[in-house]
């Protein structure tokens, strides 16, 4: 807690991102608070520029732009941790059994690995789309990103389990008759968590990103309500022609946010977590 | 002596920490005064935590936060010139560094370009104070290279393509090309196998005579001291214990340290039982008060335990830190 | 003939270049020893860099196998071993580098409790902390000092020793220690060699020590080999072989040892 708190104090960009995270992280948790359901229209007049009474305006479909984006942000959200999460865990169980694995079995999970780098996902997404068309959800739409989005990183995390695998400690730990398991879990873990801390945020900005770009196009489930959803209305609107640039202008400065506050987050917080710098820290 | 070479006074060097809410102060050369004379090969004897490395460093302004210099000052006494090292600015630091100070390094790969050939190592180095045409200083280069018995071949080849042994050697002769006056050899030779590492002590040592420099030698082997350092100066817990001609440290020493050092060594032919040193080094961010060495001596009393023994001179030239130096027994 | 704890039988290993070279490294070439099931000794094997000492040492852990040749424990051949754990209570590593041994993330306790419950068998907390203590006591530490530390927070002759310990657990009958004293300060490693040939005399445990250092090896060995790229040069009783070299090459080693006593004709500093 003291280093969190050191953290914020002596680096910048650790309190500039955190800051910027928190401001959209209470957003999103305003959302509860909302006098109104999200998928509600024509519940406000439509079209009023931002005002004392509607801090963001409101849109042409009549609804509160204010508590709409709450909504969006939160799901948002959720969405591109619930891909963070699931991708880190397969990128972590491939890349840490090949590394330690090597020869047959090394080889057959990287090619698996290196066909799903090659793919290309934006095609491959809209063909999901359309075959899933009204079955197409969000759970759906995450699970399949996480399926696609572990390959880079798995490389990552299988190219420090290979130099680990050579360390004599981890020879030591064999010789104490640990299983294979408990050597990944225990011992080469700690060393491969800087990767996944640094790369879930990345993850999470590529995932949204990617959202964005698809709900824009139409090509998701465009009745839950999401940053890129959002965009997807004003367009169906042409709310820039007509005028309306707060549908636009908001959840594009909250997402530009959301992305600003994670890259800076684990731009800073990736000399902390580094256990060579830790082990100085601590008194090597 | 006559005016010594370096001249070290009273100088303190610690490592300055404040991460993440956490702050050391390790404090690794604390208080230390000698002088090497002209012509003299000094040995430098210490273990992990002695801080040895801490001194030489401080002493060829090798210096980048955290270590600090806290106190005391290091003087050369140049031919032509005195300086101060901590004292002048950089630029006359480069036209020190090589022509009057040079340095020998425990890899020779932390000095030699891996993707260049040697002879560039020589340019890069060498040629702004040997001068002349780049001919003739190739050719100065050369003949030196032949007085030490290296082929002059050495000077096409790329680092990899010569032994480790080799490579040493290049590393020695870089460093004398220029003829210095001071000579900092660090752990030169611990990294190379017993047939490779005579062959390198006998080529230093040669040089030395032939240059008149003067060698400070640090080792933690003190079997290459006692067979190369006309003096030596040995360091524990960021303090000089003792110091003195080399065979009346080995054969005489004034410091309990040093006593079970010598006494615990492993000598082929003799099969005796060695007795090693009880305790564990201190830790220089939280050293024992008074004497460093006092919890594993087994001369401690009450006094060491309070204040740290000053370096007096138990005899002539041999000077130690110890308030029990006549009680020691010969190794 | 007595049986045999552990038979080296002319093994050798070579290494093939890679992808862009035939070249092959003979690492190892033809080496045999012999060590006996009753008679536990420590058996040295003494090279420079590039003897295959190393190639060796892993050879006899199993951790890696041999090209030819075939090496066996208890007349077992360790390429065909029924279970590797078995093998690995009998016998265990000291490695050169305690800080490296010893994953520095992690605190030291964790592979002596880990090492009894797996390798001892033992089940339950108190039996194993007290297998655990017993073992460091056997190499002069205890449990109390080593609880809850960190590689770093103790020394290098320490975490040699928690090392040993840890090795002992089991009750091995053999130990392979590569280099085990070269990373750790002169002054300590008298009591690390010390507590090897103790380990070897009162635990009755036989020991494989791999060394560069002629004078260690004088002190603590009963057998010695000396080995250079790869092949044995020289072998037979420890003090006769370095007493008296017949290969010259072991009289080249011995004539490069320096001793560390000031020659009295205050010359000798050369070749």
């Amino acid at each position: 807690m003291r280093s969190v708190l050191h953290l914020l104090r002596a680096n910048r960009q650790f309190l500039t991102g955190a800051l910027l995270l928190g401001v959209v992280a209470v957003f999103a948790l305003l959302s509860f608070f909302s006098p109104y359901p999200p998928n509600d229209s024509f519940v406000v007049p439509p079209d009023v520029p931002p005002s004392a009474e509607y801090w963001m305006g409101t849109t042409s479909r009549g609804q509160d732009l204010f508590w709409l984006l709450t909504f969006s942000i939160r799901n948002t959200l959720l969405f591109g941790i619930t891909v963070a999460v699931l991708s880190r865990l397969l990128a972590l169980v491939i890349g840490l059994v090949a590394g330690y694995s090597g020869g047959l079995v090394d080889r057959a999970l990287m090619s698996i690995n290196d066909t799903f780098i090659v793919i290309p996902l934006f095609p491959i997404l809209v063909l999901f789309y359309f075959v899933m068309k009204d079955h197409m959800s969000w759970g759906l739409l995450a699970l399949m990103m996480a399926c696609l989005g572990w390959s880079y990183d798995a490389r990552l995390i299988r190219s420090v389990a290979m130099s680990l695998r050579h360390r004599e400690f981890t020879e030591s730990a064999i010789f104490s008759g640990m299983s294979t398991r408990q050597i990944l879990i225990e011992e080469h873990l700690p060393y491969v968590l800087p990767i996944v801390f640094s790369t879930t945020m990345n993850n999470i900005n590529w995932s949204i990103g990617l959202e964005v770009t698809l709900s824009v196009l139409g090509f998701t489930d465009i009745n839950t309500p999401t940053v890129g959803v959002m965009i997807y209305w004003a367009n169906q609107h042409t709310a820039l022609v007509a005028g309306i640039w707060w549908w636009i202008f908001f959840p594009v400065l909250l997402v530009v946010m959301l992305f600003i506050g994670l890259f800076l987050l684990a731009v800073s917080m990736n000399e902390y977590i580094d256990p060579r710098s830790r082990l100085g820290r601590t008194g090597a | 002596m006559s005016s010594p070479v370096l001249a070290v006074e009273g100088l303190k060097a610690y490592y300055r920490t404040s991460a993440f809410g956490v702050r050391r102060e390790v404090r690794a050369v604390d208080d230390v005064s000698l002088a090497i004379a002209p012509g003299e090969i000094y040995g430098l004897a210490g273990e992990s935590s002695s801080g040895k490395t801490t001194l030489i460093k401080t002493i060829a302004n090798a210096i980048q936060p955290p270590l600090q210099v806290l106190a005391g000052s290091v003087v050369f006494n140049f031919r032509d010139r005195t300086v101060d090292i901590h004292a002048i600015e950089r630029e006359s630091l480069a036209d020190i560094r090589w022509k009057h100070l040079s340095y020998i390094m425990q890899g020779s790969m932390n000095v030699l370009n891996p993707v260049r050939r040697v002879r560039h190592a020589f340019v890069d180095f060498a040629f702004r104070h040997v001068g002349g045409s780049m001919a003739e200083f190739l050719d100065a280069v050369r003949a030196h290279l032949e007085r030490l018995h290296l082929g002059p071949d050495v000077l096409d080849a790329f680092p990899h393509q010569l032994s480790g042994g080799m490579r040493q050697r290049v590393t020695i002769a870089l460093a004398t090309v220029c003829r210095p006056e001071f000579i900092i050899a660090d752990e030169p030779t611990t990294a190379l196998d017993v047939v490779v590492q005579k062959g390198v002590l006998a080529m230093i040592h040669e040089v030395q005579r032939e240059l008149g420099s003067s060698i400070i030698f640090v080792t933690h082997d003190m079997a290459v001291h006692a067979n190369l350092a006309d003096r030596l100066g040995i360091m524990y817990a960021g303090r000089l214990v003792e110091e003195g001609r080399t065979a009346d440290v080995f054969r005489r020493p004034r410091h309990p340290y040093t006593r079970h050092l010598i006494a615990s060594l492993p000598r082929l032919g003799d099969s005796a039982p060695k007795e090693g040193l009880g305790g564990t080094p201190p830790n220089l961010a939280d050293p024992p008060a008074g004497c460093r060495f006092h919890p594993r001596c087994p001369l401690a009393t009450d006094i060491c335990r309070r204040d740290a023994p000053p370096m007096t001179e138990v005899a002539p030239g041999h000077r130690a830190a110890c308030f029990h130096a006549d009680q020691v027994a010969a190794p | 003939m007595s049986p045999a704890l552990l038979e080296v039988d002319r093994v050798s290993r070579t290494y093939s270049g890679g992808l862009l070279t035939r070249r092959r490294v003979t690492a190892v070439n033809d080496v045999s020893l012999r060590l006996d099931a009753d008679k536990p000794e420590i058996f040295t094997v003494v090279g420079e860099s590039g003897s295959g000492k190393t190639t060796l040492a892993r050879m006899i852990l199993g951790l890696v196998p041999p090209t030819s040749g075939a090496i066996r424990f208890r007349g077992a051949d360790l390429a065909r071993l029924p279970s590797r754990l078995a093998f690995m209570r009998e016998v265990q590593p000291i490695f050169q580098n305690p800080f490296e041994a010893f994953n520095p993330m992690k605190r030291v306790d964790r592979y002596l409790f880990a090492t009894a419950r797996r390798m001892a068998g033992l089940t339950n907390e108190p039996a194993i902390a007290e297998a655990a203590d017993r073992a460091l006591k056997d190499v002069g530490l205890s449990l109390a000092e080593v609880r809850g530390r960190f590689p770093h927070e103790l020394s290098g002759g320490q975490l040699q020793r928690v090392a040993i310990a840890r090795a002992l657990i089991s009750r091995p009958a053999l130990l392979v220690a590569d280099e085990p004293v070269s990373m750790i300060d002169a002054s300590l490693r008298a009591s690390i060699v010390n507590l090897l040939r103790d380990l070897c005399r009162r635990e009755r445990v036989s020991i494989v020590y791999i060394t560069h250092d002629l004078a260690t090896a004088y002190y603590v060995s009963d057998r010695i080999i000396i080995m250079r790229r790869g092949e044995v040069v020289e072998s037979g009783q420890a003090r006769a072989v370095l007493d008296n070299p017949q290969h010259p090459y072991s009289q080249l080693l011995k004539s490069s040892v320096l001793s560390p006593e000031v020659p009295s004709t205050g010359a000798v500093r050369h070749a």
